[in-house]
């Protein structure tokens, strides 16, 4: 164990600015990542949903 | 021996089914592998003699630096097999890899950055490493932003292709700049030729944290590749068929 107290970890020796930053906002763009598709694939769906819907609804005409 | 068809799994079809089910399994094992990777970079890997806990940055540092070689490797060969022989799926393979590979070329330019600053004294330097780096990832947004631009998607993928293959020279441009110039980023930290030059558990935790990202980038790219062969297909029988089985 290489840290005597949570404190000392989240100071990380000094570099805490830049050691947090980099990780914080790496991972924080993979999450952004999968929000965003997950969020296309829902408005794909609706789309996809609809194109469906008009079709049925000229096959019925 | 059983031949396999390959012409099958080529198929945007087939393949849309299989990558939904190899999914889960990536998305689980990275997850993992991250917890794993992270634990070992902070509770695991000592303090660094020399640069202290600064250095613990190496362990998104380096994976992400080499994620976004691969992914553009990769990358512009499925989209130069879609070129050469006109196949769709392995286009649609190279523009899902795309934005992931973007990613990971920020990710390895900004904490870099964070890296530098404290250890050379400045946020950026016009080196021969960074600057490639630099020209990588304008790359990426080039193939994502010429592939946006063209609506049919047969004239896009040949473009983005072509921006893709001429850009693969860049690759070991990167890996090799530290050898062929002065620079003052430092030396690769593992060869194939002499011992790494890091502690066990050092490499033992970037080793880990490179699975981990290459587990998210498959999952991600299947998942991607996915939403592309519905938005490409959605006029075909089997997308309708599809649709109303979901209702």
């Amino acid at each position: 164990m290489n840290w005597g107290s949570f404190s000392a970890f989240l100071h990380m020796g000094g570099y805490a600015f830049y050691v947090w930053s980099s990780f914080g906002l790496s991972f924080a763009l993979l999450a952004f990542e999968l929000v965003q598709l997950s969020l296309r694939k829902r408005t794909l769906l609706k789309r996809l949903g609809q194109i469906q819907k008009l079709n049925e609804h000229r096959g019925n005409k | 021996m059983s031949k396999i068809n390959w012409y099958k799994y080529s198929a945007p079809v087939t393949f849309y089914g299989l990558a939904g089910k190899m999914f889960p399994g990536f998305a689980i094992l990275s997850a993992i592998l991250f917890a794993i990777g992270l634990y070992i970079s902070f509770f695991v890997a000592p303090t660094d003699a020399t640069q202290g806990d600064a250095y613990r940055i190496i362990f998104i540092h380096v994976p992400a630096a080499w994620m976004s070689m691969f992914i553009y490797v990769v990358m512009a060969a499925y989209a130069g097999i879609g070129l050469a022989f006109n196949t769709r799926l392995s286009a649609m393979m190279a523009q899902a890899l795309a934005p992931t590979g973007a990613l990971f070329c920020f990710i390895a330019l900004f904490t870099g950055s964070f890296w530098g600053k404290p250890m050379w004294g400045a946020w950026w330097v016009w080196d021969a490493r960074l600057t490639s780096q630099l020209i990588l990832f304008f790359l990426y947004v080039g193939f994502i932003s010429l592939q946006a631009a063209i609506d049919d998607p047969r004239r896009s993928d040949r473009a983005g292709a072509l921006i893709a293959l001429v850009g693969v020279i860049n690759v070991p441009i990167i890996y090799f700049s530290v050898k062929w110039w002065n620079t003052l980023h430092q030396g690769a930290s593992i060869s194939l030729t002499k011992a790494p030059s890091m502690a066990h558990t050092m490499l033992l935790g970037m080793l880990i944290m490179a699975l981990a990202c290459w587990m998210y980038t498959i999952a991600v790219a299947l998942y991607r590749v996915r939403l592309i062969i519905l938005e490409r297909e959605r006029n075909s029988t089997w997308v309708s068929d599809l649709m109303k089985e979901m209702k």
